[in-house]
C-alpha cells in the first residue's frame, strides 16, 4: 500500500527534558521521524521543551515549538497548526501520555485530527494493567499469577492460589511502603498484615514472584497488512527484578533455544495484533523460568523506546524511522533496507556478533543513596559495545562505561573481600555486581554457587569465568613461552621479561582485554603493550554491522572492531575529519554535547569533508548510521581511538566537541601525533591547569577570586585566613563539581579535609573565595583565531555557588547593568585571543557589586550551546566546526552580536523523586540530568513556561509555605507580598511569620519540624499546599527541613530553595495572571529577530 | 579447556582460500560443499536437518553451542551435516532441557567441528566467490595437499544425496488421536518437524522411502502426497522426478523444498543452483495472491527457474523478496501446490504454518470431488 495521500501534516511530541528513564534515544528517535516525514513531503510540526536536542533544529521540522508539553499547550498548538495527525509513539512515555490526554480532552476530535501508528484504544489496551491483562488472557497467554485481597483470609486464599514465593503489594501507599517478598507463609502472614494495615484502602495485591527469572525483550514491527517482523531480541543479563534500563543486556538473545525463541516470538505478534497497533514499533518483555521453561508476558510498550533505539543501533534497523514511514501508509516491504539498499525493510536482521549495553550509574552524587538496584530505574546513560563475543563486548563496553576500569579489572583484591560482602553484593543487585561475580570467580566459587547467588544464567557466568582464567594465565604465563630475545633486541622495553606469547596476546585481544589492562596485569604501561602487540601484528580489524550476517553487500560504513583475520574497512582519498563524541550519559555530560557533536558532522559535510564519528553511546542521534559519512561504534578510550586513527589516518580529529570525555584524551592524542583541530591543547592545558590560568588572567588584568591549593589541613586553614571565608573547597583531581562544597568555617573546612583525604590519594585541595550572593553568568562566544563574537550572554537566576548546570538562567540577561555586560564582553575577546581559541568558548565568570570575576574557562563546547543556538536561531556548534577547519567568521557572514526580542530561560531538571532520601538543596555539586527551554515576550512569561516544562508548575492560588534564613529574610518579604497581593494564603513558621505580620502580610504560623511538629508534613500529605519556598542556612537548618522538601517531591509540589527563584517564581506568577500563555514556533522567533 | 590445548584444524576450500582454527568435534578429514547459515538459533535442528548431507555448515551467528542438545528437537534419526565451523563454541551447555554439550554431540556423533574462524571474512568470500568445496581436517594440516584434494572430490551437481538419507523402509508416524486425512511422505530426507505438522493436522501418516514407485504410493489410497525436502541438486534424483510426474492428477500434491524443485522439473520447468544458495531463517516470501509477507526458513543451494514455468499451467505463487527468485508454485487445474521454503520452519519462524492448512483445504476439496463422482 502506498503513502497516504490524505495526510500532510503530521504533530509530533517529544519526550521533553532528559530525566532518568527517558534520555536522547528519544531525540534519536524523533529526528528520524521528522527526516523521514519531511523526505516524503509531508509537513511536521514538532513539540518539545528540550532545547539541547537535534530535533529541535529549526531545519528538521516546517514548526517547532520549543514549548512546555502539557495538554494545555498541545491544544493551542493543535488549533493554531491544524495538523491531520498526530503520531504519539515516537515521544517516549511522555508523549503517549500526553497525546492520551489530549485524546480524552476531545482536542483530536474537535479539530479533526487521527491518531496514527497507535490508536487510543490500542495505546489503552496496552497501559491498562487491567486492559492488558484481560487481553493476554484472551490470546491464551501466560501472566504472573496475582490476586487482590482485602483481608487476611482472602489473602491466605490468593496464597493457596498462587503459591510462594509471592510479592505482596499495598495499594495507595507512598513509594511501595510496606510491600515486601514472601518466600514463606511465616513472612507471608507479617507482610500481608503489615501491607493492609499500610495501605489506605486495606488492599494488597498478591502476585507470583519471578524474580529471578531470565527476562527478554523483542523489538516488534508491523505494517497495515499485517505484516509482522521481529527487529531483535534481547536478554538481560540480569534476571528479573532490575528494571531493565538498570541491566547489562545483551543482543540477541544468548540462551534460549529455537523452540522457546519461536514461542516467544509467536507470542511477540499475537501481542501486537491484538493490541491492536496498527504501525510501527513495540517493545515486549517476557520472563522465562530457567527452572522449567515457563514464559510469561510482562508488559508491551505500544511505542519506540530505549530498547528500541538500542535495538536499531544493534541491527542497523532504524526502527524510528520505518515506524514513520508505516505510520503514513507504507508497508514493510515497500521500504528499502538503507543498509543493504537492495533487499526491502521487510525481513528481520541477522545479527553476527554480540552487543551488550551496560548501564551508567550516578550513585556518587547521591551518597545518601544506596546503589541497590530495583524495579525503578536508576542509571543515568548506558554504553554499548560491540564484539564477536561476549566476552569481548563486555570487556568493551566495561571501558566504555568511563568510570575508570580498563575492562573487566580488579579495583579491589578478592583476596581482601570477605565472603559475606561477596555473598551480600552478589545476592542484591547492585550498580557494581559484575564485578564482585569476577572476585567470587577469583575466590574459587563455582559457576553454580554464583547461578544460586545471583540466577544469571549459567551461560554468562561461565563467560566471566573464562576472562577471569584467561587473566590469571596472563598474570603467571610462564617464561619458557616468551620470545624473551626478540623484546630484548628492542632497546625501550629491554630489561622486561613479559612472559607472554603472542597467542596469549591474540587471545588476550580477542577477548576484549585493553592494553592498559594487560599492562596492569603484567606491570607494563599501554604504550609498551600497545606498541609490543602491533609489532607482533596483532591489530584490530574492524567489521560491518549490516543487519545480514554478510549475506549481502553492505554499503552503509558502520563498524566496530574486533581482532580478526579480515578488516571491512573502505578508507577513501577524501578529506576527513574525525569527530569524537561523549560516551554514555551522565550527570554533566549528557544529550548537550552530542548536539554538538551530530552539528560538527553535519557542518563539515556541507564542507565536503569526509566525516567520521566515534562513540559509545546507543541513545544518541550522533550514533545513528546516517548521520556522519561513517560511524566507528567503539569505546572512547584512547587505545581505541588511536586504532581507528591508524586506520583512517584523518586530516583534523575533533575533541571540543564531546565534553569532558574526548578532551580528557587530548593530550595523549597529541603526543601520538594526532592532527588535534581547533584551539591547541596547549591552550585547552593553559584553561584548564589551576596554576597557569592564575598566571593568564593576571597577565590579562582579569579579577579572579582568591584562591590557594593546600595539601594538609594548616596549609587550609592558612588559605582560608587569607582569602577569608565562606570559600569553595573541592579535590584537584575531580570533574563537573564532583565533591565540592561551600564552607563558612574552620570546624566544617576540618572535615571536609578529613573526608577529602580518605579519597584523594593524597592531591591537593583547591580552594577559592565563596562569592556570596554573586550572579553567575555564562557566555558562550566563537572564534576564528583572530575574531571573537559572542553568541550568548546568560545570566544565572541561582546565585553564584549553585553548579552552572542545575542553575536556570536566562538569556538575554535581564538585570545586569551595561558596563557589566561590556566588561564581560572585553573580557571574553582578550581570554579568547590569548588563548588563540579557534572554535567554541565557554567562560562562567560571577558578577559581585558590579565587579566581574572570571571564574572559569573552558575552550570547547558548553552544556549551553544548545539552548544558545536555539535562542538565537544560529548554529553556534555548526559554525565553529567550520571555524576549526580555518573558515573565518567574516566569510561565513557572523560578525555581529545578535539582537532579540524575545527571552529565554533555561530551566534544570532534576531526578530527586528517583533517590529516596536525597536533599532537594541545590549547591556546587552538579546534580540535574536535563534541561528545558521556556520562551516568551518577557521574562515572567519564559520563567513561567520553563517551569512548567520542567515540570513544576508554578500555581496561580492557593497557600505557600515559606520558610527562609535569615539572610533571605528582608528579600522575602517583598515575595511573600506580591504572593500575598495576588491572594495567596501564606504559611510561615514563627521567625519568618513575625517578619511578615509587621509588613501587614496575614501569616498563619506552623511549628517547625525540626521542634517535633508535622503539621507542615500533614498540609502537604493532604495535597492543601500549593508552593514551597525554603531557603535553610547551616547544617540543621538543612537537616531540619529535609523530611519536607522530600514529601514535597513526593506529593509533586514546587518545592523552590533559593531566594533568587522565588523572585523569579512571583515575577512568573505575576505576568501569567496578567496575560494568557500562548505559542510560537521557533521559527517564527527567528523570522521576528 | 583453554583453545591452545584444542587440537588444531584447518579448512582449505577449492580456490586455495584456507582458514586455521581448532577442533572441538571428532577428529578426521572430509570433503562437501561449504555453505554459509544466518540463523541465530538453531543450531541443533540444522544439524540434524538431512538437507544438509553433503555439506559443511559454517554458522554467521559466531556465539554456538550456548543451550546445549536435547532429545526434542531433533529433525531426524541422526545428525547429516558433514562439518560444522563457528566461531566459538560454548564449552558449557546452559538450559533446562540440554542434556549434553555440542561439543560432546558432535564427537559422539562423529561430525567435524571447527571453531576460532574468522567466520564472517568465510562467509563474505562465499559470497562473493559463491559456494563452493572445501574439506576440513583434523589429522593433515598441510595446505597444499588439502586444496588437491578438495579439487579432486566430487560436487553437488548432478549427484543423488537423497539415497544417503531416506529412510530404509516405509514407517508409520506416531497416530494423531483424530484422523482425518491419510497422507504418504515421499521422504528425501523429510524434517520430523513435517510430519510432526501433519500428524497436528491429523494426518495419518506413512513415509516411505524415495525410490517408492508411484503405483505402490497410490496402493496406499492417499488423501495427499508431501514431496519432501532433501539434500543436493533435484536433476540428480531424477527417479524421484519420474514417480512425481505420475502422481500428478492422480492425487493432491504438496512439496517442499527439495520436494517443490522436483515439481518444478516434473511439470516441465528447470532448476538451476545459485551462488550461494539460501540458508537461515530471516527470508521474506511474498504471497502474490495476499499480498502477505511470511518471514521464512529456507535452505537450497538450487532453485526453480521463474521464467522456465511461464509457458506451463503453472503459475507462482511465492517470490523471494530479497532476490525475486521463485518460492512457490502452483498447477493452474490440478491440486498441485510447493514452496521452496519450510513452512514446518524448525529452525526459524512459524509464519508459513499456513501452508500445511492449505494442504489440508485442497485434500478436503479433492476428496469432496472423488466423492461426487
Amino acid at each position: 500500500m502506498p503513502k497516504r495521500t490524505d495526510i500532510k501534516k503530521i504533530l509530533i511530541i517529544g519526550s521533553g527534558p532528559i530525566v532518568i528513564g527517558q534520555a536522547c534515544e528519544f531525540d534519536y528517535s524523533g529526528t528520524q521521524a521528522c527526516k523521514a516525514l519531511k523526505e516524503e513531503g509531508i509537513k511536521v510540526v514538532l513539540v518539545n521543551s528540550n532545547p539541547a536536542t537535534i530535533m529541535t533544529d529549526p531545519e528538521l521540522a516546517d514548526a517547532t515549538y520549543i514549548e512546555p508539553i502539557t495538554p494545555e499547550i498541545l491544544e493551542k498548538i493543535i488549533a493554531k497548526e491544524k495538523p491531520d495527525a498526530l503520531l504519539p509513539t515516537l515521544g517516549g512515555q511522555t508523549g503517549l501520555n500526553t497525546a492520551i490526554k489530549i485524546a480524552e480532552r476531545g482536542v483530536l476530535d474537535k479539530y479533526g485530527v487521527e491518531m496514527i501508528g497507535a490508536d487510543y484504544e490500542a495505546i489503552k489496551k496496552a497501559e491498562d494493567r487491567e486492559c492488558f491483562k484481560k487481553a493476554m488472557e484472551a490470546i491464551g497467554l501466560d501472566l504472573p499469577r496475582s490476586a487482590l485481597a482485602f483481608n487476611m483470609n482472602e489473602a491466605r486464599e490468593a496464597l493457596a492460589a498462587i503459591g510462594l514465593p509471592v510479592i505482596i503489594r499495598p495499594s495507595f501507599t507512598l513509594g511501595g511502603t510496606g510491600g515486601g517478598i514472601a518466600v514463606t507463609e511465616d513472612e507471608f502472614e507479617k507482610i500481608a498484615d503489615v501491607g493492609l494495615r499500610n495501605s489506605m484502602i486495606s488492599e494488597i495485591l498478591i502476585e507470583e514472584s519471578i524474580v529471578g527469572w531470565k527476562e527478554y525483550e523483542l523489538e516488534v514491527m508491523r505494517d497495515n497488512k499485517d505484516n509482522v517482523v521481529i527487529v531483535c531480541s534481547i536478554e538481560n543479563f540480569d534476571p528479573l527484578g532490575i528494571h531493565t534500563g538498570d541491566s547489562i543486556t545483551v543482543a540477541p538473545a544468548q540462551t534460549l533455544t529455537d523452540k522457546e525463541y519461536q514461542k516467544m516470538r509467536d507470542a511477540a505478534i499475537a501481542i501486537i495484533r491484538e493490541i491492536g497497533v496498527e504501525t510501527g514499533g513495540s517493545n515486549i518483555q517476557f520472563a522465562l523460568n530457567p527452572r522449567d521453561g515457563r514464559m510469561v508476558v510482562i508488559e508491551m510498550n505500544p511505542r519506540v523506546s530505549r530498547s528500541s533505539a538500542l535495538a536499531s543501533k544493534a541491527t542497523g534497523f532504524p526502527i524510528a524511522k520505518i515506524a514513520a514511514k508505516l505510520a503514513i501508509g507504507y508497508t514493510l516491504d515497500e521500504i528499502r533496507n538503507d543498509i543493504t539498499k537492495e533487499t526491502p525493510a521487510c525481513f528481520e536482521p541477522a545479527i553476527d556478533y554480540c552487543v551488550v549495553k551496560i548501564p551508567r550509574f550516578t550513585f556518587e552524587k547521591f551518597p545518601e543513596a544506596k546503589d541497590i538496584l530495583g524495579i525503578s530505574m536508576k542509571s543515568v546513560g548506558e554504553t554499548m559495545a560491540i564484539g564477536r563475543t561476549f566476552k569481548e563486548a563486555l570487556q568493551k563496553g566495561l571501558r566504555g562505561l568511563e568510570i575508570g576500569h580498563t575492562g573487566l579489572d580488579d579495583k579491589s583484591d578478592y583476596k581482601e573481600i570477605s565472603d559475606e560482602k561477596i555473598k551480600l553484593r552478589l545476592r542484591e543487585p547492585n550498580a557494581s555486581r559484575i564485578f564482585y561475580i569476577k572476585y567470587a570467580l577469583q575466590k574459587g566459587y563455582s559457576i553454580d554457587d554464583v547461578f544460586q547467588l545471583t540466577s544469571i544464567d549459567p551461560w554468562f557466568i561461565d563467560n566471566i569465568k573464562q576472562i577471569v582464567e584467561l587473566e590469571a594465565e596472563i598474570v603467571r604465563s610462564p617464561q619458557s613461552i616468551v620470545h624473551r630475545q626478540k623484546i630484548a633486541t628492542k632497546k625501550n622495553l629491554s630489561t622486561i621479561d613479559y612472559g607472554l606469547s603472542t597467542a596469549l596476546l591474540r587471545r588476550a585481544k580477542q577477548y576484549g582485554f585493553s592494553d592498559r589492562q594487560i599492562a596492569d596485569l603484567i606491570n607494563l604501561d599501554e604504550l609498551s603493550v600497545r606498541n609490543l602487540r602491533k609489532r607482533e601484528g596483532i591489530e584490530s580489524t574492524f567489521k560491518l554491522v549490516d543487519t545480514c550476517a554478510a549475506e549481502f553487500e553492505a554499503y552503509t560504513p558502520y563498524y566496530y572492531s574486533t581482532y580478526e583475520t579480515e578488516d571491512e574497512t573502505r578508507i577513501s582519498g577524501k578529506k576527513k575529519i574525525m569527530i569524537l563524541g561523549g560516551g554514555p550519559n551522565r550527570i554533566g555530560q549528557g544529550i548537550e554535547f552530542d548536539y554538538c557533536c551530530c552539528h560538527a558532522s553535519f557542518a563539515l559535510k556541507e564542507l565536503g569533508y569526509e566525516t567520521i564519528m566515534v562513540n559509545s553511546n546507543p541513545e544518541t542521534v550522533s550514533t545513528d548510521y546516517d548521520t556522519s559519512d561513517k560511524l566507528y561504534f567503539e569505546p572512547l578510550t584512547f587505545e581505541d581511538v588511536m586504532n581507528i586513527i591508524d586506520k583512517e589516518r584523518p586530516n583534523g580529529v575533533i575533541v571540543q566537541f564531546g565534553g569532558q570525555t574526548p578532551l580528557n584524551l587530548a593530550k595523549r592524542l597529541k603526543e601520538a601525533g594526532v592532527p588535534i583541530i581547533g584551539t591547541s591543547v596547549k591552550s585547552i592545558d593553559r584553561a584548564e591547569n589551576r596554576d597557569k590560568f592564575a598566571r593568564l588572567v593576571r597577565k590579562l588584568k582579569i579579577n579572579q577570586p582568591a584562591n590557594g591549593s593546600a595539601v594538609s589541613g594548616e596549609e587550609a586553614e592558612k588559605i582560608a585566613k587569607r582569602i577569608g571565608y565562606p570559600i569553595l573547597v573541592r579535590p584537584s583531581y575531580v570533574l563537573g563539581g564532583r565533591a565540592m562544597k561551600i564552607v563558612y568555617d574552620n570546624v566544617s573546612l576540618g572535615e571536609f579535609i578529613k573526608e577529602a583525604k580518605d579519597t584523594s590519594r593524597e592531591q591537593p585541595i583547591l580552594i577559592d573565595k565563596f562569592l556570596e550572593g554573586a550572579i553567575e553568568v555564562d557566555v558562550d562566544a566563537l572564534s576564528d583565531g583572530e575574531q571573537t563574537l559572542i553568541g550568548g550572554i546568560m545570566e544565572h537566576i541561582e546565585e553564584a555557588g549553585v553548579h552552572s548546570g542545575d542553575s536556570a538562567c536566562v538569556f538575554p540577561p535581564h538585570t545586569l547593568s551595561d558596563d557589566v555586560i561590556d566588561t564581560i564582553r572585553e573580557y571574553t575577546y582578550k581570554l579568547s585571543k590569548e588563548l588563540k581559541v579557534k572554535g567554541l568558548l565557554n567562560i562562567q565568570f560571577a558578577v559581585k557589586n558590579d565587579t566581574v570575576y572570571v571564574l572559569e574557562v573552558n575552550p570547547r563546547a558548553s552544556r549551553t550551546v544548545p539552548f544558545v543556538s536555539k535562542a538565537l536561531g544560529v548554529p553556534l556548534a555548526k559554525i565553529a566546526a567550520k571555524l576549526m577547519v580555518g573558515r573565518k567568521l567574516r566569510e561565513l557572514g557572523y560578525t555581529k552580536e545578535k539582537r532579540l526580542n524575545h527571552i529565554s530561560v533555561k530551566e534544570s531538571v532534576l531526578p530527586f523523586s528517583k533517590f529516596s532520601g536525597v536533599d532537594i538543596l541545590l549547591g556546587p555539586e552538579m546534580k540535574s540530568t536535563g534541561e528545558v527551554m521556556g520562551i516568551g515576550s518577557s521574562f515572567g512569561i519564559a520563567f513561567y513556561k520553563a517551569q512548567i516544562a520542567a515540570g513544576q508548575a508554578l500555581p496561580v492560588k492557593g497557600k505557600v509555605f515559606i520558610s527562609v534564613k535569615n539572610d533571605d529574610k528582608r528579600d522575602i518579604v517583598f515575595v511573600a507580598k506580591k504572593l500575598y497581593d495576588m491572594g495567596f494564603e501564606i504559611i510561615a513558621t514563627k521567625g519568618t511569620s513575625k517578619v511578615f505580620r509587621s509588613n501587614n502580610i496575614e501569616t498563619e504560623v506552623v511549628g517547625k519540624i525540626g521542634e517535633g511538629d508535622s503539621e507542615i508534613l500533614e498540609l502537604i500529605k493532604k495535597g492543601e499546599l500549593n508552593l514551597i519556598i525554603n531557603t535553610p542556612s547551616g547544617q540543621k537548618g538543612q537537616s531540619d527541613m529535609k523530611p519536607m522538601r522530600n514529601s514535597a517531591v513526593m506529593h509533586g509540589i514546587p518545592c523552590i530553595t533559593t531566594i533568587q527563584g522565588a523572585q523569579a517564581a512571583v515575577n512568573g506568577i505575576e505576568t501569567i495572571l496578567k496575560s494568557d500563555l500562548s505559542v510560537k514556533s521557533i521559527q517564527e522567533y527567528i523570522e521576528e529577530s | 579447556m583453554s583453545l591452545n590445548k584444542k587440537m588444531n584444524a584447518v579448512i582449505a576450500l577449492e580456490d586455495g582460500t584456507v582458514f586455521k582454527g581448532k577442533s572441538f568435534g571428532a577428529a578426521g578429514e572430509r570433503c562437501a560443499e561449504i555453505v554459509f547459515n544466518t540463523s541465530m538459533t538453531g543450531y541443533q535442528e540444522i544439524l540434524t536437518d538431512p538437507s544438509y548431507k553433503g555439506q559443511f555448515v559454517l554458522m554467521t551467528y559466531p556465539l554456538i553451542g550456548n543451550y546445549g542438545i536435547n532429545p526434542e528437537d531433533v529433525e531426524s534419526r541422526e545428525p547429516f551435516v558433514e562439518g560444522f565451523i563457528v566461531k566459538e563454541c560454548s564449552r558449557i551447555a546452559s538450559n533446562w532441557r540440554s542434556q549434553e554439550t555440542l561439543r560432546e554431540y558432535l564427537k559422539k556423533n562423529k561430525i567435524l567441528g571447527i571453531e576460532g574462524i574468522d567466520t564472517r571474512a568465510l562467509t563474505r568470500h562465499i559470497r562473493l566467490k559463491g559456494a563452493m568445496k572445501a574439506v576440513i581436517s583434523t589429522v593433515d594440516t598441510n595446505e597444499k595437499n588439502l586444496v588437491e584434494r578438495v579439487k579432486a572430490s566430487p560436487g553437488l551437481i548432478g549427484r543423488d544425496l537423497v539415497k544417503k538419507v531416506t529412510c530404509g523402509q516405509t514407517y508409520t508416524w506416531p497416530q494423531p488421536p483424530e484422523k482425518q486425512f491419510k497422507v504418504v511422505v515421499l521422504d528425501c530426507g523429510v524434517k520430523f518437524n513435517i510430519l510432526r505438522e501433519l500428524a497436528e493436522h491429523s494426518c495419518e501418516i506413512t513415509v516411505v522411502p524415495a525410490t517408492t514407485k508411484s503405483d505402490e504410493i497410490l496402493k496406499l489410497k492417499p488423501d495427499g502426497v508431501l514431496l519432501s525436502n532433501g539434500p543436493g541438486d533435484p536433476e540428480g534424483v531424477s527417479y524421484v522426478v519420474e514417480t512425481v510426474k505420475e502422481l500428478i492428477g492422480k492425487v493432491p500434491i504438496f512439496g517442499i523444498c527439495l520436494g517443490h524443485q522436483m515439481l518444478g522439473l516434473a511439470l516441465g520447468g528447470r532448476t538451476y543452483k545459485l551462488k550461494f544458495g539460501h540458508h537461515g531463517a530471516n527470508h521474506p516470501a511474498k504471497n502474490l495472491k495476499t499480498g502477505r509477507i511470511a518471514i521464512t526458513v529456507q535452505n537450497h543451494g538450487f532453485c526453480v527457474d521463474i521464467n522456465s514455468l511461464s509457458k506451463k499451467d503453472v503459475e507462482v505463487t511465492h517470490i523471494n523478496l530479497n532476490d525475486n527468485t521463485c518460492e512457490g508454485l502452483k498447477h493452474k487445474s490440478l491440486p498441485v501446490f510447493s514452496v521452496q521454503f519450510h513452512p514446518e520452519a524448525s529452525a526459524g519462524p512459524n509464519d508459513a504454518k499456513y501452508l500445511f492448512h492449505e494442504f489440508m483445504k485442497t485434500m478436503r476439496k479433492h476428496s469432496a470431488k472423488k466423492n461426487r463422482h
